[in-house]
């Protein structure tokens, strides 16, 4: 939620168009709002580089792929195994563990819960990195709003 | 063998029930008509989505008659091998989830290209982002349409394949067109309710038949006998593998681009910048899964009970393979739970195309014309929005014409793997290069968009589905596509003189990573 004393922009249409817009104003004169600005155009007062340059900014950057890249590993691996095990060694997958369920119809099933426990551990280590990121902002003395 | 009558009743009361989910759809598009003003708010429904919504949204997007119909009669005709084909459509949403969900919302505005132009030179990668969304698009477009009339016939009986393909579209044109982002992730919600309420009330009566012993499910599953082509009378285990993939490699490429090609869907994509902040986005993506993976499951339960309640012969003889979902409720649950069921089936097309008209339209609007020709500026205020109405009224209309033209008897699933493959072929290696790679150029994002989406056409045009001696022996081409995608991708980069600008690609890692000046949630 925005706050409700956003700042309104000099070229405001609102009395043109019945609400506030977040379109460029008029012709090619006059400045865009901020985020219509391509990255040549941004003049805003962050300083990115500084920020990116962070200790606890590339902290957090490398604790995200700490997390991400064997993840995805995993589940791309663990995902092509069905294929592969359907396709070239049929008679592992069709042996009989459960009554008449085969190791084929397990592991198909066994993928769904994979991915949601992945999802799960996603969820709970990116809640740590929201807060992370919040500390760095609030270091920097820039916010969301 | 099966007392199963079909009484003229089931038609009137299908009828009455898909009314009724078209008037409520209608409703809300009047009242999303009179709540959104401005870009923001056609566009992304002024991103005030919650996530438990978008992530219904998400699924009802995703969801399409071909998972719903499509794997339920895979299954119900040869088995396992149905089953094993949808565990990849839930598995996708982790690289959706890992890789793009969060940096997509935190660094861009309404479309994929704009965090690809964030940090390369705009015009050049949005005109390649934007041609290849639309080709992704209007390729999952026309399936949808063509499976929309052929299926409408079957399920509203007295309904002809043009009016039902017309009906279709002028629907979606009227969500989309009127309603803006806000009706139409409406409709996928109400969809998605719908068919989550009618699969679960589907394998509740098929375990209640087994009297809800699972052990008695499956052995029931051990020998379903069937009749072949040739006439001959065959009895076959359908929880064993291998029962109509024959190719393992046809397996490989088709999991590979399910697995990178749902992160490259534009109509998948766009819902991201409905949300509020990027936690949201997160969230929606969890929401998704969970909804997705128990459909998924379920299709096992009403799958398998069609093969063994009816049989492949009775699904065979009552319409075919796409039948066995609304067959099964009619044996368990008389006319008028056929009637629901296929009400249910006709939202859920009606959804999947009004989510990819939206995407197509936000598209052109938004890269092709007022960033490709006006170099981002809008003429006039509202142009943008003005254009995207003009866009999806063609894009339906157009839509119609083709669907029309090439009539009910075409085979057109290869569009959809066609529009997975472009998705994962041209979308996401450069969307993956451009969030992560610092040495990324224009010319590398450019040769890779175009490389991924021609490798993908020319490599389904030469394929079995096209030649009868094809030159390229695989359904899918992701399994080539993609790493020529990548390729393309890589060589562009390195080909090209231009210095990637190293700020730039800094600010949108913060960007990415912080939500540090992502857009915000408009008020009322």
């Amino acid at each position: 939620m925005s706050s409700p004393d956003t700042p309104t922009p000099d070229h405001d249409l609102t009395g043109i168009i019945a609400s506030q817009t977040d379109i460029a104003p008029l012709g090619r004169g006059g400045s865009k709002p901020e985020h219509e600005r391509t990255a040549d155009e941004d003049i805003d007062p962050v300083e990115w580089a500084r920020i990116a340059g962070d200790s606890d900014f590339q902290a957090l950057l490398r604790r995200k792929l700490r997390l991400v890249i064997p993840a995805t590993a995993f589940f791309i691996v663990y995902y092509f195994l069905l294929p592969i095990g359907v396709g070239w060694f049929p008679g592992l997958m069709e042996r009989k563990v459960w009554g008449d369920l085969n190791i084929a119809y397990l592991y198909a099933l066994s993928q769904f819960f994979m991915a949601w426990i992945l999802a799960g551990i996603y969820v709970v280590a990116a809640a740590r990195w929201d807060r992370s990121q919040n500390a760095l902002l609030k270091k920097f003395g820039v916010s969301h709003q | 063998m099966f007392a199963i009558s079909t009484a003229a009743p089931a038609s009137n009361a299908s009828l009455w029930i898909f009314l009724a989910f078209v008037a409520a759809t209608l409703v809300i598009t009047w009242l999303s008509a009179r709540r959104s003003r401005g870009a923001s708010a056609y566009f992304a429904a002024g991103r005030r989505i919650t996530g438990w919504q978008n992530g219904l949204a998400v699924a009802g997007d995703y969801m399409s008659a071909a998972s719903f119909l499509g794997i339920a009669g895979m299954i119900a005709m040869n088995g396992y091998d149905g089953f094993m084909y949808s565990v990849g459509f839930l598995v996708a949403y982790l690289t959706v989830l890992f890789i793009v969900a969060e940096p997509l919302r935190n660094a861009g505005k309404y479309t994929m290209a704009d965090v690809l132009a964030y940090r390369l030179k705009p015009r050049p990668v949005r005109a390649a982002a934007s041609l290849s969304t639309l080709t992704v698009s209007i390729f999952y477009m026309i399936a949808q349409m063509v499976g929309a009339g052929v299926l409408v016939r079957q399920l509203i009986p007295g309904v002809t394949y043009e009016v039902a393909v017309i009906g279709v579209g002028v629907l979606m044109v009227v969500y989309v067109v009127f309603g803006g982002m806000l009706a139409t992730t409406w409709v996928q919600i109400i969809k998605a309710i719908l068919l989550i309420v009618g699969s679960i009330l589907l394998s509740i009566l098929v375990l209640k038949r087994f009297d809800f012993d699972l052990a008695k499910f499956f052995s029931s599953l051990t020998a379903i006998t069937s009749t072949t082509a040739s006439g001959e009378s065959v009895t076959r285990n359908f929880l064993t593998p291998g029962l109509i993939f024959k190719n393992p490699w046809d397996q490989i490429s088709l999991g590979m681009a399910l697995l990178l090609g749902t992160a490259g869907l534009p109509h998948i994509l766009i819902r991201f910048y409905t949300v509020p902040d990027a936690k949201t986005a997160r969230s929606s993506v969890v929401w998704a899964m969970l909804i997705i993976g128990a459909f998924y499951i379920m299709t096992t339960f009403f799958g398998f009970g069609a093969a063994s309640l009816l049989g492949p012969d009775h699904i065979q003889q009552h319409g075919g393979t796409n039948m066995a979902a609304p067959e099964l409720a009619r044996y368990l649950g008389g006319e008028i739970f056929f009637a629901f069921i296929c009400a249910v089936a006709f939202a859920t097309i009606l959804a999947v195309v009004a989510g990819l008209t939206i995407s197509a339209s936000t598209s052109f609007a938004h890269d092709f014309y007022v960033n490709v020709i006006h170099h981002g500026k809008e003429h006039r205020p509202g142009e943008e929005v003005r254009i995207a109405r003009i866009t999806a009224f063609v894009v339906g209309a157009a839509s119609i014409v083709i669907a029309i033209l090439l009539g009910p008897g075409v085979n057109v699933a290869f569009l959809v793997g066609l529009a997975f493959a472009v998705a994962a072929s041209a979308n996401l290696p450069v969307i993956v290069f451009s969030l992560y790679w610092k040495r990324f150029t224009t010319a590398g994002a450019v040769a890779g968009l175009l490389v991924g989406l021609v490798s993908s056409v020319v490599l389904i045009l030469i394929s079995p589905d096209f030649m009868k001696n094809p030159l390229f022996p695989l359904k899918n081409p992701a399994l080539v596509s993609i790493p020529l995608g990548f390729l393309g991708a890589w060589l562009g980069t390195v080909l090209s003189k231009e210095q990637s600008s190293v700020e730039k690609f800094t600010e949108l890692q913060v960007r990415a990573n912080t939500g540090l000046g992502a857009e915000k949630a408009t008020e009322h």
